[in-house]
């Protein structure tokens, strides 16, 4: 499926329903709550939130089916393109630059030029939160989430973000294998 | 109606004509676990002929069986695997199986004169989709009790006739 394609399916599917700084809100409180709760631990409340993501992941992949009617893609690059085009564009209505392929195409970055998560933020200055917590790391676990039911075991991670003062927000996404969950072969 | 998980386990079945036969609740548990085992297996028969197009294979399951996308070649691409049995029709009923790429199966037993099963069954996708895997209490690949899907399938359905 071409590019093109994909940016117009995640323009017709999309589908606006709840006040976006509400959820902005929403979000920002869990993350502040998650700081509180484990005592400014930035380390496991990415692990938290990207947990929280995963299973966010797994439920939503339904959804985005069921609604953008997409088929199955056919390699790593066109499924790249649905996330950025078709995904982001239907659940936050935004639309990252995919780039910095790897020669192999297992790995690309996502870029985003804004982040709806993410209006208003503004990180600690405890001198930690700067260079320890990624406010937007429940982006990575519904990606790692939603892949795994289709079948893509991937890993995710921020490299940047504006909130700590860098120039872009970019992700990494990085495809480790194709599951197999068909029958186990045959013994002949 | 039919839903079965992606282990083979049924969770969630409906009837929506009164009147219909039951069966003991083993019975359907062994019925869709039948049917996900069938169902994998007319996937792996798919067969890998080049440039053309793939046999029907035996008298019930006819049109379903083959990958459309795959006839041309001599393997499966592997980013669009074999579809598996997707209708089987006797002379008093059809059924209808839709699996969603996450492995989730929908199946559909219709009158063999009722039309437009596909987009029931994208309807029905959509219900669960929204109703289902949106409802924060539902385990996932657990029995479904959730009555706002009960509610809405009932509706939207008897909306149609």
């Amino acid at each position: 499926m071409s590019a093109t394609k994909a940016s117009r399916i995640g323009e017709e599917t999309r589908i606006d329903k709840v006040n976006a700084e509400l959820v902005t809100l929403t979000y920002g409180t869990i993350v502040a709550q998650l700081c509180q709760d484990y005592d400014s631990d930035y380390q496991e409340v990415n692990k938290q939130l990207e947990k929280m993501g995963y299973n966010i992941g797994m439920r939503l992949i339904e959804d985005f089916l069921a609604k953008s009617g997409v088929g199955r893609c056919a390699n790593f690059r066109e499924t790249a393109d649905m996330i950025a085009k078709v995904g982001f564009k239907i659940f936050l209505n935004v639309a990252p630059t995919v780039t910095n392929w790897t020669s192999d195409n297992n790995q690309f970055s996502l870029i985003f030029d804004e982040n709806p998560l993410a209006d208003f933020v503004e990180l600690p200055d405890d001198g930690r939160a700067q260079d320890e917590l990624w406010f937007s790391n429940i982006l990575c676990g519904v990606l790692r989430g939603s892949l795994e039911m289709v079948q893509m075991q991937i890993e995710a991670h921020f490299v940047s973000d504006v909130l700590r003062g860098d120039d872009t927000t970019e992700m990494r996404v990085s495809l480790i294998r194709y599951i197999e969950d068909e029958m186990p072969p045959e013994e002949d | 109606m039919r839903i079965i998980n992606k282990a083979g386990g049924l969770i969630y079945q409906r009837e929506f004509q009164p009147g219909l036969r039951k069966l003991s609740t083993n019975d359907y548990l062994v019925l869709a676990g039948t049917f996900h085992g069938v169902h994998a297996i007319t996937r792996t028969i798919t067969p890998k002929l080049p440039l053309a197009p793939p046999s029907t294979s035996p008298a019930v399951s006819s049109p379903g069986n083959t990958a459309p996308a795959t006839s041309g070649y001599s393997y499966p691409n592997p980013g669009v695997p074999t579809s598996g049995l997707e209708f089987l029709e006797t002379d008093k009923f059809r059924l209808t199986c839709f699996q969603t790429l996450t492995g989730t199966k929908f199946l559909l037993f219709t009158d063999p004169l009722t039309g437009s099963v596909d987009t029931i069954m994208n309807k029905i996708y959509e219900l669960y989709a929204d109703y289902v895997m949106k409802n924060p209490f539902y385990q996932l690949e657990m029995p479904v009790r959730c009555e706002a899907f009960d509610r809405h399938l009932g509706a939207w359905l008897r909306g149609r006739t």
